[in-house]
């Protein structure tokens, strides 16, 4: 009779587990995870029987699995012998201590499986495609393809036309998508809004016009409705063009700011705190940001002094500019790349305000390198382990100023410092459109039809990473730091908030 | 202002182990002791007026750290009471603090770098600096045998000063001209330097002669050791040799009559964290990039 109930009762919660199991299977993203479980329980249902039968292998069997846990293999020889001695020592004490102790390995390895770890793009990967189509169908926004062939090192990153606009490749569902977000995604995927600075201030200016255009539907409360509003438009800006760092921080500024609304305040109210707060962080962390680097920039630029610029940084020419007026006298060499040929717009800028520039290619670095006394980077975003993220091309000039000796600054506001860690460039990039490679000269197209060869790919990377040890100072409106110190600033900003 | 000067000098006088910044700390607690202001604006201004006249007379980057320093630690406490007398009383009590915790910083470390002497050790060092007397002293005190390579060190000799120092502890001792670094390089096992003052990129502000001596320790792959105590830690960042400002690097009466500086002899340089192996501080043992950390935590 008492065998019966207890069959019976491993019975459904055997059944219980299962389905359980089987909901969650898709949550666990480890294979350890995976078999632990049912294999923890398996166990379980069997040391019960085998109680009445008084046989001991059970027992040996799973210490042997709870070494394995946690699920950290490095911990494994420490904790694993440790721990199975205190919990052997409890299995041997009546029933009901077995049972919480088995409920807590049960709980403790449902928990650390679910906690998930932010994913890099991985176009390659057919599971993980299906996921983000599943999501994008859910949340009504179209799904943009890929375009052309990719090389097999960036196989999985996304890598889209910019030929035909946006509005021909996919049908944007107007109703679900609010115009203005609408307008910001084009602007992106033509290459209308670029640079990190400008896009992220054009991002919140989109979202300041959502907020404004918003109203709480009935028995909603806004705090949380709002930033379900949100998720559809950043997928939507996702697809136009990969999300950048300093857009990703903007972001999660916003979603903490809504979600820390009182619930008491009334819509009006929230709408203005909110716009308030869009504000001060643009102002804060843009503008003012600018100024201070600047101050502490212009220290560093002495008389007589001939600068290196690549590209068009938007900090680098204020800070620039800048200089010249306080009466600095330097020069400046613009360096340029193909195929976005930035250079010309931070050339233009700053001959119109009257600073002696040159103009070279990249290729002409290490001629023009010894003649130079200090490099300015801007940045893109700087990573957790002090690599600089930039625009492609970068790190080349760094290298060469590093092995000519000269000093390389990195000009860079805190609102762009990314908790990713990153050591190549190919774990996470952007690839642009290779048809911007092809160029028509002297009346000849040459690879005007490049798909129909074979074995000839082409590709348009648009950010590098640069190494910590080719950069001598980091400028950030917090002061000047060594490129190792990235760490310490998030550390301290975490604290701050 | 003068009184403050001559009390400063005869500090260094007196005492001719102190290391100029707690010279300096102390006249400034002396200073503040028998400042007449009326607010706690004034007292400031009056305390960085006084730092700046230290500078001018003694232009060494340990007295401008220590004296920023100082002005920060005694304005860390809350300033809020309405009596001046009892802020100032404050202020007071915090700079006697502040001064009692520098004067053991040398203790700490030579405690923390004796360790790091092996036996039969060949050690190689610049000029005369008294934490690395101190941590020289420890280690022969703790039992060690080793030798010491000096430079001389010139324009002042003060090579000869720090090996009569270490005769004295009965230490055998060689002096070697400046040019001689890199012949002796091979010789030694490791080198010790004392700074001046130790700068935001990790790097330290040095007597001349210490870049080409860490330049030669990276060539040889021997470790290159640097002691100092944690109010020497300055907010510069200077990128080249160039970078360090003109009050560093040459001498205040210098400064005051050279017609020409080009034509001067620094007697500085700057050496980049790179070259440097490891930092001693009473704040533990660092690595160049730690320091960073150090001083943003002093700092911000």
């Amino acid at each position: 009779m008492f065998k019966m109930v207890n069959l019976s009762f491993n019975a459904v919660s055997f059944l219980s587990v299962c389905v359980l199991y089987s909901v969650l299977y898709h949550r666990f993203d480890s294979q350890e995870a995976r078999i632990q479980m049912p294999l923890a329980f398996l166990l379980w249902v069997t040391h019960n029987n085998a109680e009445m039968t008084t046989v001991d292998p059970p027992n040996i069997a799973m210490t042997s699995i709870m070494g394995n846990w946690p699920c950290n293999s490095a911990k494994k020889a420490n904790t694993g012998h440790i721990g199975t001695k205190s919990i052997q020592s409890l299995i041997m004490v009546p029933e009901v201590s077995e049972y919480i102790v088995m409920a807590f390995c049960f709980l403790f390895n449902l928990l650390s499986a679910v906690k998930r770890l932010p994913e890099h793009i991985q176009v390659d990967d057919p599971a993980v495609v299906r996921k983000l189509a599943k999501k994008l169908e859910r949340q009504q926004i179209p799904l943009r393809s890929d375009y052309g062939y990719k090389v097999s090192l960036f196989s999985h990153l996304h890598q889209y036309s910019r030929k035909a606009p946006l509005t021909q490749q996919i049908s944007i569902p107007a109703t679900v998508i609010h115009p203005s977000i609408v307008r910001l995604g084009l602007q992106y995927s033509q290459g209308i809004v670029a640079g990190s600075n400008a896009r992220s201030v054009a991002l919140l200016h989109a979202f300041k016009q959502v907020i404004q255009d918003y109203s709480t539907p009935p028995n909603e409360e806004l705090a949380r409705d709002l930033v379900n509003k949100l998720k559809p438009y950043i997928s939507f800006l996702n697809q136009c063009r990969p999300l950048s760092a300093s857009m990703g921080n903007a972001i999660k500024y916003i979603k903490k700011e809504i979600s820390n609304i009182p619930s008491q305040y009334k819509e009006e109210e929230a709408k203005k705190k909110l716009l308030s707060c869009v504000d001060s962080y643009v102002n804060e962390k843009i503008t003012l940001a600018a100024k201070g680097i600047s101050k502490y920039a212009i220290d560093k630029i002495s008389d007589g002094d001939v600068i290196l610029v690549y590209g068009c940084s938007s900090l680098v020419n204020h800070i620039l500019c800048e200089a010249f007026e306080k009466q600095r006298k330097f020069r400046v060499i613009v360096v340029d790349s193909r195929p976005r040929l930035e250079g010309r717009e931070a050339l233009r800028r700053l001959v119109n305000r009257g600073i002696r520039c040159t103009y070279v290619l990249i290729s002409a670095v290490s001629y023009v390198l010894p003649e130079v006394s200090k490099v300015f980077l801007g940045a893109h975003a700087l990573l957790a382990n002090g690599y600089v993220m930039s625009r492609v091309g970068t790190s080349q000039i760094a290298l060469v100023a590093k092995a000519y000796n000269v000093p390389v600054l990195v000009c860079c506001e805190t609102y762009k410092f990314c908790e990713r860690v990153q050591t190549d460039s190919f774990v996470s990039n952007e690839l642009d459109d290779p048809d911007d490679l092809i160029v028509t000269r002297k009346g000849k197209t040459h690879l005007a039809d490049w798909q129909s060869e074979t074995s000839l790919g082409l590709l348009n990377l648009v950010y590098d990473v640069t190494p910590p040890d080719f950069v001598d100072l980091v400028i950030t409106e917090l002061g000047m730091i060594p490129c190792t110190s990235v760490p310490v600033v998030l550390r301290v900003k975490n604290v701050d908030q | 202002m003068n009184k403050l000067v001559e009390y400063f000098r005869t500090q260094m006088s007196q005492d001719p182990d102190v290391a100029s910044a707690v010279a300096a700390i102390r006249s400034l607690l002396e200073f503040l002791k028998r400042d007449q202001s009326e607010t706690i604006l004034g007292l400031r201004e009056n305390l960085t007026k006084a730092i700046g006249r230290l500078q001018e007379a003694d232009s060494s980057v340990a007295v401008s750290s220590g004296g920023e320093l100082f002005l920060r630690f005694i304005s860390l406490t809350s300033l809020e009471n309405p009596d001046l007398s009892q802020c100032r009383n404050m202020m007071i009590e915090r700079g006697e603090l502040f001064l009692k915790k520098i004067s053991l910083s040398r203790g700490k470390v030579a405690k923390l770098c004796h360790t790091f002497i092996k036996d039969g050790a060949k050690i190689l060092t610049h000029s005369s600096s008294r934490v690395v007397l101190k941590v020289l002293e420890s280690a022969a005190a703790d039992k060690k045998r080793f030798t010491v390579y000096v430079t001389e060190s010139q324009p002042d000799s003060a090579g000869k000063h720090m090996a009569d120092k270490l005769r004295k502890l009965n230490i055998p001792v060689t002096i070697v001209l400046d040019a001689a670094v890199g012949y002796i390089m091979e010789k030694v096992d490791m080198v010790i330097v004392g700074a001046e003052g130790v700068v935001e990129s990790g790097g330290i502000i040095n007597k001349i002669g210490t870049y080409q001596m860490a330049v030669c320790s990276k060539a040889h792959n021997k470790p290159f050791y640097v002691v100092a105590e944690s109010f020497k830690f300055v907010r510069l960042y200077p990128l080249n040799q160039q970078d360090v400002p003109h009050r560093f690097k040459y001498k205040a009466d210098t400064l005051k009559t050279a017609e020409d500086l080009n034509q001067e002899h620094p007697i500085i340089d700057y050496t980049p964290p790179s070259l440097i192996t490891l930092l001693f501080t009473d704040l533990g043992v660092l690595t160049p990039s730690a320091v960073s950390d150090e001083l943003i935590k002093l700092y911000l």
